[in-house]
């Protein structure tokens, strides 16, 4: 019987000859924490007498979530997380590196064929470079950190396949969003999804970025991507070595098979306050939004950006709008800044703030008021996500219609401006 | 192991996510989890640190700690007083997390459980016997996995005790 890539990963990192269904102890390549699952992580590792990671690429912490810093008692938290990163010799992405799920690929930590996990959720975005990467709890990255090693279940496998090309100013989040809608909230718990078609071939690396992003969303624990000349390039271009990319064999079994035409997708949106809450945007026209954000693990990335300035281009943001932009990295920002695409942004009445979290999870940079409604790039839409839980309504969609709903006011379809 | 308490329960209560468990406005600067507590289910419940006793059960339907992979969640129950959660079924973060912290995680049907109900959980026989109505519920069995990071006392106990994985 052939191998899915999960399969293939964790038989690599375990030494064994394993199936869906097994437990594993498999060796872990890299492990990442970020400020706000850092701290009880550094404190079961103070518990364990740790002294190093003995994970094979070593460990990163990354102060996104809450950076730059709102207030002093986070600051104390910074502080603890700081101490310890010097104290143990870890690196360190300070305040305005970015989203931990965008620095750590940048650094090279992620390569195909890899075992990665971190102490946050969306530790699933590194799939889209053919790695099997998942998020759990701060004491299993502590295990993992301190021993080398973490034990894993090995998944069943679910093939999504979008053959068909995404229309003009649909994208990689709008099929996505497609995909979450019919599979639901807890449609793959506990799988591995990997998706292919020709317009997952096609795709950019930060589409796949951000499809790998949100398969935790409907419960995934994995999203390999298979390995192509375009993963290839992002990695060269970059300066990182090509791993050991890992392929499903033709004869692998797949527990479950999902079929889209992106031919067929148009803009979506996940109204509040699931993200498989998901309908068409045009069906929302009229719902009136004064906030809009543009940013996040999900849809932070230079392609997002250039995508809603394409759009913005010779239009302003609407004068009820608040439009925040928070660039998933130093890096984004600086090829933003090169290339024009900031400018034209802030031009049109856009608002950055730091490359990072931003506003997603509610303790900074735009918190709505009460009431409000606001749409977003970012991969969750729970009540009270951003901070406040007083009738504020998220809706989460692609950059494009984000950039269209900053303009109008209201949730639009972006083939509709 | 035997538990006793009573049940809580929320609505809607499939898809309970872990920001809903525990809000990113605590979590991110409340470090001490006896002072998360009280802040645990507000933006579903507001009321429900207030309510909850020593011993009690969060009872719940599909999906319970989605979202957020948070240990505050799991973390922030336990220092609530809330002994085990019987749900449909568990969001897969939630669930490692919960029996790493010592947070018992039964898997059953909970449609007949009412809020208020008085509910006995009997680990070993994988049984929830409800007071009030005195129904039995049979619950699907604890992976041998978890069973052992439980009796540990947790991952880092187990990890302490054993200088490995020791989960066969």
């Amino acid at each position: 019987m052939g191998q899915t890539i999960a399969e293939k990963v964790l038989a690599a990192h375990s030494g064994s000859d394993c199936a869906a269904g097994d437990i594993v102890v498999a060796s872990v390549d890299f492990c990442m924490a970020q400020d706000g699952t850092s701290t009880m992580m550094i404190r079961e590792l103070e518990n364990l007498g740790f002294e190093h990671p003995k994970t094979a690429l070593g460990m990163g912490l990354v102060l996104d979530h809450n950076a730059p810093c709102p207030s002093v008692e986070v600051a104390r938290v910074h502080l603890r997380i700081r101490g310890f990163a010097d104290k143990n010799r870890i690196p360190l992405y300070e305040t305005g590196c970015g989203v931990c799920h965008q620095v750590v690929p940048e650094s090279g930590k992620v390569l195909p064929g890899s075992l990665v996990v971190g102490a946050d959720s969306h530790t699933c975005t590194y799939g889209a470079l053919n790695a099997c990467s998942t998020g759990l709890g701060s004491a299993d990255v502590a295990a993992a950190a301190y021993a080398g090693k973490l034990w894993f279940k090995v998944p069943e496998t679910y093939s999504i396949i979008a053959e068909g090309q995404l229309p003009d100013r649909v994208g990689a989040k709008d099929l996505m969003l497609k995909v979450i809608g019919r599979l639901t909230a807890d449609g793959a718990t506990y799988k591995s999804v990997e998706f292919t078609g020709a317009s997952v071939a096609s795709m950019g690396m930060d589409g796949r970025f951000t499809i790998a992003n949100m398969a935790v969303e409907m419960g995934a624990k994995f999203c390999p991507f298979s390995f192509d000349e375009k993963t290839s390039s992002w990695l060269s271009e970059r300066g990182f070595s090509a791993g050991a990319p890992v392929s499903s064999d033709p004869d692998a079994h797949f527990e479950k098979r999902f079929d889209f035409d992106a031919a067929d997708v148009v803009p979506q949106v996940a109204r509040p306050h699931s993200v498989d809450n998901v309908c068409d945007a045009s069906s929302l026209r009229g719902t009136k939004v004064q906030q809009a954000f543009l940013g996040t693990c999900t849809n932070g990335r230079l392609s997002d950006l250039e995508a809603a300035a394409r759009l913005m281009r010779g239009r302003t943001v609407n004068r009820g709008v608040r439009f925040i932009v928070a660039p998933a990295s130093r890096t984004v920002l600086l090829d933003a800044m090169a290339s024009g695409v900031a400018a034209q942004l802030v031009k049109a009445g856009a608002v950055f703030v730091a490359p990072g979290c931003g506003p997603c999870v509610g303790t900074h940079a735009g918190v709505p008021s009460d009431g409000e409604n606001v749409i977003s790039t970012a991969n969750r839409n729970f009540k009270g996500r951003m901070g406040n839980n007083r009738d504020v309504g998220i809706f989460l969609g692609s950059p494009e219609t984000i950039a269209a709903s900053a303009i109008t006011g209201e949730i639009t379809d972006p083939r509709e401006v | 192991m035997r538990l006793t308490g009573n049940a809580h329960r929320f609505s809607p209560d499939d898809d309970i996510n872990t920001d809903y468990i525990i809000s990113g406005r605590y979590k991110f600067r409340i470090d001490d989890m006896n002072e998360l507590a009280k802040h645990v289910m507000e933006d579903i419940d507001p009321v429900f640190s207030k309510k909850v006793c020593k011993g009690d059960f969060i009872v719940a339907g599909r999906n319970f700690g989605c979202g957020s992979s948070r240990e505050q969640a799991p973390r922030a129950l336990k220092a609530a007083g809330v002994s085990a959660v019987l749900a449909k079924s568990f969001a897969r973060i939630f669930y490692r997390s919960s029996f790493n912290i010592g947070l018992p995680l039964i898997e059953c049907d909970t449609d007949s459980i009412r809020a208020g109900d008085r509910l006995t959980v009997d680990l070993d026989a994988g049984l929830v016997t409800n007071s009030v109505t005195g129904e039995s519920i049979q619950t699907k069995s604890i992976p041998r996995t978890m069973q052992v990071l439980l009796e540990d006392g947790g991952l880092i106990e187990h990890l302490k005790k054993h200088g490995d994985f020791a989960l066969e």
